[in-house]
Formats: structure tokens, C-alpha cells, sequence
């Protein structure tokens, strides 16, 4: 997806190998401006959740409510909200929110994930065939959003449940994902050799085939960060995310949406970050992939 | 023959795991049914008695069993709110989103094919980065964001188009076509970014085979390579991606039916899900991945008449 071409990457000096090939992929990834542009969106991001307390300049939950529904100015740079709240500190505020739902939503779909798909691609058999596929082809049988409401609905209403919930959705894609790399990588010579050298299947699987398929699993997760980020947001705009009066993007769109003829700036401000999040991390995702195996471009 | 066999044994075996799943959900929802039946003045005695009456005291397998029996043959229960048939209200609930979902993948269509066609042919020019930036950004746009971002503008701000409602297209063709109008862009925006996507590198690569060069080389017009050969290799995989899209295409339902207040099984679902009507969530949860099993087999089926070599190789879903 990149549309930025790389130029040839110059040999990296230096004698391992391991480190001259990382070198060449960084290096790769610097050429691609759009990456480095997504990249360093996400740094802002960080940047605003890790130091909110000291960006925001109003508290992001006390109302207000001698400043309700004010356009943007130089006190308030995004405006205030029903409760005269300020716009910008509750963005602020909301990017933690965002980034810890997308990193942890991942977090658990990489752990669940990741194991079953290893041993179920590593042993085969009846069970992987009739039982861990066909679960995970009924499992992607249904729409992500309605799965993910459907769950929040059985955990309760909450960002913790949220999370659990998009990273259980997610979840069938990581099986799938890491079970067909391991099915390209346990016929390989390598992997041959281990097994005749008399390695356990465990140190197989954690020594050389987990850390050979690792490349498309942190494709996916990046790209799935910005999948959890707007599910997040979609479950607090439906209520059953992040609940009031935590700021939250997705939350804050769904209050806004009854001021939409007054106070436009309330709808406008946290949804056009949500789409910078995700774009960011889109770009910065396909940069990686692109850094990890050119080819794929 | 066998491919199709095949293909039949494998979505009878997910379509059985879907109904387990569904029926789990159901009964781990927190709440009981007799309870939000009765409510919360009835007697112990009245929720034991409804308790056993509904078959709730029976072991998990029966429950599901006799709920799975009720399924096949159309019995999906009764609404705990107005105590209506799901399947009732499903069937009245089902036109709504398929007007929604229809006029959402019309409008994806009209956007994509000319830009990633355009894309495509002009690469590396301004049109090429123009479609490249709507591919990204449609993709990256949360739709509930867009949803709203469109009735401010063509709603409150332009007074173009009516906010939110439905009227049934039997009732006044115009008026359901124009309300459906900003709920149908913002569901098939994300889907028109993604066949853009696919319809650029597809074309793409198309346009680097000798039968192209062959067409240009015998004086074929520009229009008559592109559409008339190119593009109709090139829509093979299109199909896939579209066909695919259908499950995000019902999670957007449930986004947009909300913003735009359209009474469509995705509204029906978040209303469900809030007011623990939790048969209809079941029955509504069930028909979107019914739908979603039964579009994949047709796909699976129309890339194997499209494709013949699929045959040969037995298809994916390893």
C-alpha cells in the first residue's frame, strides 16, 4: 500500500549478520516517508497519554457549567462540551483510553492466539482440522462489531471488558495466521535438521519456528491496533465501552451527536483524532510490512 | 462435483459451530429471562413455576437441543418486550437492512470502479495519489465519525437531505431513497476504499500481461482494453473482497442504523443487547452469521465458476 519507493537499501556495515539485517530494515522503513509520517503520529500519541497530566490544561471530568458549549478560542483550543468540559483535555485524556484499548485488545488475541495456532498447525490431526478450524471459521462467521457488542454485552459494560472482548474477536485471526506459518515452516530443512538432531517438539516450536513466523504476526498486530482503537470507540459510542465520565473518543462522539447544530466543535475534534490514530498506525503497519518482506509491496 | 461437496460438508460443520456459539452468548448473558419476564415485583413461587415452564431447569444440552430443534424449523422464540415472534420481527427488521446494505454496496461501486480503474491507468500521476489518499483515509474513518460529519453538512448545514428516518421504498420511492442516502455513504465508504485498493493492484497487474499489450498493439482504444479485457480479469479477486466484506458490512449496520435512526436488524440488535431482550439478540445474532456463512459458500462457489483452476487445487480453508 505504500506508495512511497524505497531506494535500494545500501548494505549496512558490520559482521552479524543479524544486526546488518536489521540495520537494512530500519533503514528501509526510514526511506518510506508515509511510514515515518505514520510513525511519528503515533509518537505524538504516546506522547499525549503518557504525559497528560501535564498537556491537559483543565481537569478532563470536573464540569463547568459556566462554560458550556463554547467554541474554539484561545482558552479553549477544541471548545467545550455539554458539561463545559474542555474539548482538547479530554482528547488528551482520551488517547490513553485509545492506546491502551488497542494495545491490550491485542495483547490478549496475541496470547490466545498465538499458542492454539502453534500447536495446532505444529500437531494437525482431527482436532485441528474438525474442531480449531471450523471454530475458528464459525468464529469469523460473524461481524466483528456484533460480536465484540455481544460479548461486552455477556462481560458487562466497561473499557476492561471491552478490551477482553475485541481481543477475544480478534483472536481467530492470530490461529489462523500463526497455524498456516507454521505449516509453511515445520517442512523445512531447518526444522528437519532439529528434529533429527533429537530437540523436543517444545524447543522447536519456541526456538525456531515462533520466532521465523513472527513477521506476519507483528504485520497483523499493528494493523490490529487500529482495528481495536476504532472498536473501542465504536463499543463507547454504542455504551457499551468506556463509560461517562471517563473521557473516552468514542464516547465523547456519542455525546456530541445531540449538539451537532450548536456546537459542532464537540463531534468534530475527537473524531478526527480517532482518524489520525488509525491512519497513523495503517501507514506505519504497511511501512513494517513493507520493511519486513519487500516483496509483499 | 467433490469441490462442491466438499464445500457443503465444511459450512454444515461451521454452521452448527455458529449455532453453539450463538446459544452460549445467550446463556451467559448475566440476568434471568423469567425474571425480566415477570419482573421485579413477581413472587419466588411465580419465577420458579415460569422457570420451569420455560425449560430453564433442564440441563444446558436439552435447552440447546430443543432451541436448536425451534431454529430449524423457523421458531426463533418470542420477544421478552412485546412478546411478538423473533422470526416476526426479523422478517420485518431483514428488507430494512438489505435496502441499506444493497444501496451501500451501489454506492461503493459507482465510487471505486472509476477510481481505481483511474488509479490504475494513470499511475504515479495526480489522479494515481489521489485515489491513494481516498483509499487510505476511507479505510482509516471511523464510520459513526463520518456518519455524523454527514448529517451536519448535508443535514443541518446544507438542508439537502433529511437527517435520520425510514419510509419503506413501497410507501414513497424518492423519500426511502434520499433518507437512505448519507446512512448508505457511510456504510459503503470503507468498502469503496477497500475496492479501490484491491481494484488499483489488481488492474495493475492485468495491465502487465501479454493479451493487454496484444490489444494495444493491434490499435484497440485505450476504453475497449481497459474495460473490455483488462477489467474483467481484474474483478475476479474484487468479488472475493467484496464478498468477504460482508461481515464488516453488517457491523456497520449496526453503526449507521443507530446514528440514522433506520429500523434494520443492526439497530435491533444494540436495542436488544441494552434492553436484555436477549431471545431477539439471539435470533438477529444468528441471521447476520447465517447470511455471512451463506454469501461466503455462494462466493466460494461464483470464484469457481469465474476461476476454474480453483477446482484443480480443492480451494483453501485449510
Amino acid at each position: 500500500m505504500a506508495q512511497v519507493q524505497p531506494n535500494p537499501v545500501k548494505p549496512v556495515a558490520g559482521k552479524n549478520p543479524r544486526a546488518r539485517m536489521w540495520g537494512e530494515m530500519i533503514q528501509r522503513l526510514w526511506q518510506n516517508k508515509l511510514a515515518v509520517a505514520g510513525g511519528v503520529f503515533i509518537l505524538v500519541l504516546i506522547i499525549m497519554a503518557v504525559f497528560a497530566d501535564a498537556i491537559a490544561p483543565y481537569n478532563p471530568i470536573k464540569p463547568n457549567y459556566g462554560e458550556v458549549l463554547v467554541p474554539p478560542s484561545a482558552d479553549h483550543w477544541f471548545g467545550t462540551d455539554n458539561l463545559g468540559r474542555d474539548i482538547f483535555s479530554r482528547v488528551v485524556y482520551g488517547a490513553q483510553v485509545s492506546l491502551k484499548a488497542g494495545l491490550i485488545s491485542v495483547g490478549i488475541a496475541l496470547a490466545i492466539g498465538v499458542p492454539i495456532g502453534l500447536f495446532s498447525g505444529y500437531y494437525r490431526g482431527l482436532w485441528d482440522e474438525v474442531l480449531i478450524m471450523r471454530f475458528t471459521d464459525a468464529m469469523l462467521a460473524f461481524p466483528p462489531l456484533v460480536l465484540s457488542l455481544s460479548l461486552a454485552a455477556v462481560l458487562g459494560a466497561g473499557l476492561g471488558n471491552a478490551m477482553i472482548a475485541i481481543g477475544l474477536v480478534f483472536t481467530p485471526n492470530y490461529i489462523r495466521l500463526m497455524r498456516g506459518e507454521v505449516l509453511s515452516k515445520r517442512e523445512n530443512d531447518y526444522i528437519e535438521a532439529a528434529r533429527s538432531s533429537g530437540l523436543k517438539d517444545r524447543r522447536i516450536m519456541l526456538f525456531h519456528i515462533l520466532p521465523n513466523s513472527m513477521a506476519p504476526i507483528l504485520v497483523q498486530a499493528t494493523l490490529n491496533v487500529a482495528g481495536a482503537i476504532i472498536a473501542e470507540a465504536s463499543l463507547s459510542y454504542l455504551g457499551l465501552g468506556t463509560q461517562p465520565p471517563t473521557p473516552s473518543w468514542g464516547s465523547m462522539l456519542s455525546a456530541a451527536q445531540g449538539y451537532l447544530a450548536e456546537a459542532p466543535w464537540f463531534a468534530i475534534f475527537p473524531g478526527l483524532f480517532i482518524f489520525l490514530a488509525v491512519m497513523g498506525i495503517n501507514i506505519f503497519g504497511d511501512g513494517i510490512r513493507d520493511m519486513l518482506d519487500p516483496k509483499l509491496k | 462435483m467433490v469441490f462442491l461437496l466438499k464445500r457443503l460438508g465444511l459450512m454444515a460443520i461451521v454452521l452448527f459451530l455458529v449455532t453453539v456459539i450463538v446459544f452460549a452468548l445467550v446463556q451467559l448473558l448475566p440476568g434471568d429471562p423469567a425474571l425480566v419476564k415477570l419482573g421485579k415485583m413477581a413472587t419466588p413461587e411465580a419465577l420458579a413455576a415460569l422457570r420451569e415452564k420455560m425449560g430453564l431447569n433442564d440441563p444446558l444440552y436439552v435447552q440447546y437441543i430443543r432451541w436448536l430443534g425451534g431454529v430449524l424449523h423457523g421458531d426463533l422464540g418470542y420477544s421478552i418486550q412485546d412478546h411478538s415472534s423473533v422470526m416476526a420481527i426479523l422478517l420485518n427488521k431483514i428488507p430494512v437492512t438489505l435496502q441499506l446494505t444493497v444501496m451501500s454496496f451501489m454506492i461503493s461501486l459507482i465510487i471505486s470502479v472509476p477510481v481505481g480503474v483511474l488509479s490504475a491507468t494513470r499511475k504515479g500521476t495526480i489522479w494515481d495519489y489521489l485515489g491513494t489518499i481516498f483509499a487510505m483515509s476511507g479505510v482509516s474513518l471511523p464510520s459513526f465519525w463520518l456518519g455524523i460529519l454527514l448529517i451536519y453538512v448535508f443535514a443541518i448545514f446544507l438542508g439537502w437531505l433529511p437527517p435520520s428516518g425510514y419510509v419503506p421504498p413501497g410507501e414513497n420511492m424518492v423519500r426511502s431513497i434520499l433518507l437512505m442516502l448519507l446512512p448508505s455513504i457511510t456504510l459503503g465508504t470503507r468498502l469503496s476504499a477497500e475496492l479501490t485498493r484491491m481494484i488499483r493492484s489488481s488492474l495493475l497487474e492485468v495491465m502487465e500481461s501479454d493479451y493487454i499489450r496484444t490489444g494495444y498493439a493491434k490499435g484497440l482504444l485505450e476504453r475497449s482494453v481497459v474495460y473490455g479485457h483488462a477489467f474483467k480479469n481484474a474483478i475476479i479477486p474484487v468479488i472475493t473482497v467484496s464478498g468477504l466484506q460482508l461481515t464488516t458490512f453488517f457491523g456497520g449496520a449496526v453503526i449507521a442504523e443507530t446514528i440514522f435512526a433506520v429500523p434494520g436488524v443492526g439497530r435491533l440488535i444494540i436495542e436488544s443487547i441494552l434492553s436484555r431482550d436477549y431471545p431477539v439478540v439471539q435470533g438477529a445474532v444468528l441471521f447476520m452469521a447465517f447470511a455471512v456463512v451463506m454469501t461466503n459458500f455462494i462466493i466460494d462457489i461464483v470464484y469457481s465458476v469465474l476461476d476454474p483452476r480453483i477446482k484443480l487445487t480443492g480451494g483453501g480453508s485449510k
